[in-house]
């Protein structure tokens, strides 16, 4: 009898995976982490320019115009974690053929193209009084630029099938191959010695004041939570879009008016 | 307080112009992405709603 016991345990443990894999489990779990991310990214948004604009000094060289790194780094660390991200997620579906996977990745892409966005505005505006021009093409800006396109290119893809399926594993590919991008971008500084400075942090050391790069850490949490509130809340919305027949979904909904 | 006067933070050393335009930047994304995620809801919720009615 113990036998059957354990055997039904582990059977248990097994499950959960699956359990939430399914959008009907998966809904109510992703709306409650949701608004956890969205309170915890105002948050340390608030801290994270608190300590950069009224704790962390001026910069030596650069003077008070070095105050964009707290959101330009973090914005192209975050295009290039959410492409990974999203790369992951395509994967995924077309190795399993998981439904929920592919709209894990869609819903990743319209944030990895906003913060692509920001890391290259930003970075002009600060390119401009610093090197004394908005844009070159430099290793690092023009592979964001192209991961840019890649981002622009995998919503086109994926929106052009009437037929979704289609629409999910031909996206899916353009997310896999454009992967080999993200090192390219990660990597371009030292591979090709153009406008782009070096990293300013590195694992051990930085050349970073230590409040300059505690603001710029806290910000990238802020970052990193805002953008999987936004993954989130754009996953919940393709779910309500794609389980219309569902009773689950009646159920819950109703639940959460009352 | 690290700025002699609120002119002075407003300023940023001359470069007011590229950091406020920076964070103004990012503001406006921010905003534009909460405003769509929120029009894609409420446009799904009601097709939601009518697809029940039938």
């Amino acid at each position: 009898m113990a036998r059957t016991e354990s055997q039904s345990n582990d059977k248990f443990a097994g499950s959960w995976f699956w359990r939430y894999a399914s959008p009907a489990a998966f809904f109510p779990l992703a709306g409650k982490l949701e608004k956890l991310c969205w309170a915890l990214a105002a948050v340390l948004a608030a801290v994270g320019l608190y300590i950069g604009f009224f704790v962390a000094p001026t910069d030596a060289q650069q003077g008070e115009v070095y105050r964009v790194i707290f959101i330009h780094v973090p914005a192209a660390w975050m295009t290039m974690v959410i492409y990974m991200a999203m790369a992951f997620w395509a994967a995924t579906g077309l190795v399993l053929g998981t439904r929920l996977s592919f709209m894990m990745s869609h819903a990743l892409a319209p944030t990895g193209a906003i913060m692509a966005v920001v890391a290259l505005v930003t970075g002009s505006l600060w390119g401009r009084p610093t090197w004394g021009t908005y844009w070159v093409w430099d290793a690092r800006l023009t592979s964001t630029l192209i991961l840019f396109f890649l981002y622009m290119g995998y919503m086109a893809l994926a929106a052009s099938f009437d037929d979704k399926k289609k629409g999910d594993r031909a996206s899916a590919l353009i997310a896999l191959v454009g992967a080999i991008n993200v090192p390219i971008i990660y990597f371009s500084v030292k591979w090709w010695n153009t406008l782009h400075q070096g990293s300013s942090v590195r694992p051990g050391s930085s050349s970073m004041a230590a409040t300059m790069l505690t603001a710029m850490m806290i910000m990238t949490f802020a970052f990193w939570f805002y953008c999987v509130a936004a993954a989130l809340h754009r996953l919940r919305t393709d779910i309500i879009e794609r389980e219309r027949n569902a009773a689950w979904l009646r159920d819950t909904l109703k639940a959460a008016s009352q | 307080m690290i700025w002699e006067s609120w002119a002075a933070f407003w300023a940023m050393g001359g470069r007011g112009l590229f950091v406020w335009g920076s964070y103004g930047v990012l503001a406006f994304a921010v905003i534009a992405e909460l405003v769509t995620l929120k029009r894609a809801r409420t446009s799904a919720l009601k097709a939601l709603h009518e697809h029940h009615e039938h």
